[in-house]
């Protein structure tokens, strides 16, 4: 391991569950990517995840249709990633 | 218009009608017509014992404060003061609050629609139902989808996911 050349070399997300994601998830997981391999997109940053453990497949899977947060305004799958995002995952909202 | 007065407030505690439409009006002299909307915990299913509210910190406050101005844009409000319980919640609790105030009613009886059309698909609550057996997470209804689209293009907002196959797909 050796410290990157400059703070835009890599790209911390920070991701957030909740409802039913973040009872099979927990509450979220922070992420540190190289930035020349990190997700490009929210969609991206999904399927990145599925890839992670068959829990992660199945929680977030394009069947449960989630909806998904970027930096806690609603977002659609095309939405680039950025250095310190945050992204949350989840079911369709229910509150009212 | 800007607003003269605006409450958004998420907590656990229940609230008093009366004092919360008094906090809307106080001052006001050009107030002309106040409406609200209460909604409370009904039974969803046999073996119902209530509602457990789990919402997205921060979020929340910032989908509720956008929604307001955007309700602001569209109709002449003077005041809007919205409330919204999480946690557990019994049978018959009162849940939210939509309170709108106005020179005139039309205003006011419309922020009121648009405000909640909004807050039951845009906004990050989620109920789960609580049952002796555990509990169950409640599901969107695709008629909610459907009352924010009466209102036209609507900045910000995207589909509860209803009627597609959901933004995270």
């Amino acid at each position: 391991m050796h410290a990157p050349a400059t703070s835009s070399a890599t790209m911390k997300i920070s991701v957030r569950y909740f409802a039913r994601v973040r009872e099979k998830l927990g509450a979220g997981q922070e992420l540190q990517f190289d930035a020349a391999s990190s997700p490009g997109s929210v969609g991206a940053l999904r399927e990145w995840l599925c890839a992670q453990s068959p829990e992660h497949a199945e929680a977030l899977a394009p069947s449960q249709g989630l909806r998904a947060a970027l930096d806690q305004a609603m977002c659609s799958p095309d939405d680039p990633l950025h250095d310190g995002a945050e992204v949350a995952f989840f079911p369709p909202v229910t509150g009212g | 218009m800007a607003l003269l007065h605006r409450h958004v407030s998420v907590q656990s505690e229940d609230f008093v009608l009366q004092a919360e439409l008094d906090a809307l009006s106080q001052g006001d002299l050009d107030l002309g017509a106040v409406t609200s909307f209460v909604g409370r915990v009904r039974q969803w299913g046999q073996g119902s014992q209530g509602l457990e509210l789990e919402h997205y910190p921060g979020m929340t406050e910032r989908s509720i404060q956008a929604m307001i101005d955007e309700a602001a844009r569209r109709f002449e409000l003077r005041g809007v003061r919205i409330i919204h319980r999480v946690g557990r919640l019994a049978l018959g609790e009162q849940i939210v609050l939509v309170a709108v105030s106005s020179s005139h009613r039309r205003a006011a009886f419309q922020g009121c629609e648009f405000l909640m059309d909004w807050l039951k698909t845009q906004a990050p609550f989620w109920k789960k139902e609580v049952t002796a057996s555990g509990g169950q997470w409640v599901d969107a209804r695709v008629q909610d989808d459907e009352a924010l689209a009466r209102w036209g293009q609507v900045p910000g907002a995207q589909s509860n996911g209803m009627a597609s196959s959901g933004a995270a797909s």
